[in-house]
């Protein structure tokens, strides 16, 4: 019998946000079971040691001058790397910085300290990622699949979506019919309240949260978690220039797009211009 | 002559007309006899006189959008683009001054004539893009100050448009083309950052 893979996950500079987001996939049990944990920083494992590994998973920045396990961090990292067959960023801060402010591959707009492993590296942003994107990557690397990926190593299966496609708000947008509150069922929320749904690469409103909602959908708007630009400030707020969105829908020229919402918003889609529910009738 | 090409001659010899005489004092038959050409003949143009101002109205549009966008894409400071929105509506209502009579006499005063097709920005949408883009290049350059679209839009096409009303009326002193600087300076200093 061929022995399992083994997985190292370890935590850079993290909030686990990444772990428990993991810990919601309904089909954990079914991954635990195919693999050779060797090591996670909040599931039982064996104490760490450094080891070479199939998969090397890390959620987390980096930074300099930081002891994590004993070691240099950095260090520590350049080591499980090299003695791995793969890695899996996982989580904003892995990739980009994040919260915490130095990415693996990238540093934010940069490349990172170690962008020159790119090859080893699948890179899923998210804070946090959702499990089942977690979940997709180790599969496929488990199962020896080819994983289709940009240019920032993100699977595209995942991550050449926006998390605008499949919002329920979408009909809202197209009409220019802003959402006044939050909480509402009514409205689209990229004008006012912050929503970075339109130029943000996510499957959020595909794969639904708890495989029942989206922030988006809910009534809040998309923080754009999965971008290199993440966090914004003011994430409830939309980012405005004499009253014209700073950022624009991924993929149109700022001239088209304002051509495109000029006309939409001098014409009215009646329907959309009331409640959905009206409960006087 | 083309098609396309007797159209835009109708066009000019309305515009001239409705400038002159106002739309309602217009008629087609007046454009037709202008044209040398029959009513008959003109209504393969243009089906109603609602219609051609209607197109008058894009053609205006897109010809001062053309321009401005000219002026987006300078490497210029938005100081220097003010100025030269201001030379360039300033020498259009000395030169063709029917083109800003037929926008502030027809059009914004009978709007009536556009509830049809026209409404909000769809018919003007060519100019305002472009004025969108100069103010919110402006503010991310950090030269203008962020504020709201209407205050600033108001402030700068209402001063222009007040100017151009009084040159049109014979009240200013001086040549219109003697304000350019003054007026350019004063739009600047109540938008800068």
């Amino acid at each position: 019998m061929h022995s399992k893979p083994k997985v190292l996950w370890i935590d850079a500079v993290s909030c686990y946000g990444c772990s428990h987001s993991f810990y919601n996939y309904p089909q954990i049990k079914e991954i635990l079971n195919k693999i050779d944990l060797i090591y996670h920083p909040l599931l039982p494992t064996k104490e760490f040691e450094i080891k070479s590994s199939d998969i090397l998973i890390i959620e987390g920045a980096i930074k300099s001058n930081f002891l994590r396990l004993g070691f240099d961090l950095i260090d520590l990292i350049a080591k499980l790397i090299k003695l791995s067959r793969k890695v899996i960023l996982i989580g904003t801060c892995s990739v980009y910085g994040g919260m915490f402010g130095e990415g693996i591959l990238f540093n934010k707009e940069d490349k990172g300290k170690f962008y020159k492993c790119k090859d080893k590296i699948i890179s899923i942003p998210g804070c946090p990622p959702h499990p089942e994107w977690i979940a997709y990557a180790i599969e496929m690397v488990l199962n020896d699949k080819k994983i289709l990926l940009d240019s920032e190593n993100r699977p595209k299966e995942i991550y050449s979506y926006t998390s605008h496609m499949g919002c329920v708000r979408n009909e809202y947008f197209e009409w220019k019919v802003d959402a006044k509150n939050f909480g509402e069922k009514e409205g689209c929320l990229f004008y006012e309240q912050g929503c970075q749904g339109p130029y943000t690469h996510s499957s959020c409103n595909k794969i639904l949260w708890n495989e029942v909602n989206s922030k988006p959908r809910a009534g809040t708007p998309c923080f754009g978690c999965t971008e290199k630009t993440f966090p914004r400030k003011d994430l409830f707020k939309t980012e405005t220039f004499m009253g014209i969105p700073a950022n624009i829908p991924l993929g149109v020229s700022k001239r088209a797009y304002l051509t495109l919402a000029g006309v939409a918003k001098s014409l009215t889609n009646e329907r959309l211009n009331k409640r959905l529910i009206d409960e006087d009738n | 002559m083309s098609k396309e090409e007797k159209k835009l001659e109708i066009m000019k010899t309305a515009l001239n007309l409705f400038a002159k005489k106002g739309f309602y004092n217009t008629t087609i038959a007046d454009i037709a006899r202008e044209m040398g050409m029959s009513v008959g003949n003109m209504y393969n143009y243009f089906p109603s006189k609602e219609s051609l101002a209607k197109e008058l109205l894009i053609y205006t549009s897109k010809l001062f959008g053309e321009e401005l966008k000219k002026i987006n894409e300078m490497d210029i400071s938005t100081k220097e683009k003010i100025k030269k929105i201001v030379e360039l509506y300033f020498k259009k209502a000395k030169e063709e001054p029917e083109l800003v009579d037929y926008f502030m006499r027809v059009y914004l005063s009978n709007k009536e004539i556009f509830s049809n097709g026209c409404e909000g920005m769809l018919c003007v949408s060519s100019f305002v893009t472009e004025i969108m883009i100069f103010f919110e290049e402006g503010v991310r350059k950090k030269e203008l100050k962020n504020q709201d679209f209407f205050a600033a839009f108001g402030l700068f096409m209402g001063y222009l448009g007040g100017l151009v009303f009084l040159y049109r009326e014979g009240i200013l002193g001086k040549d219109i083309e003697e304000y350019i600087e003054v007026v350019s300076e004063n739009i600047y200093n109540a938008l800068k950052a």
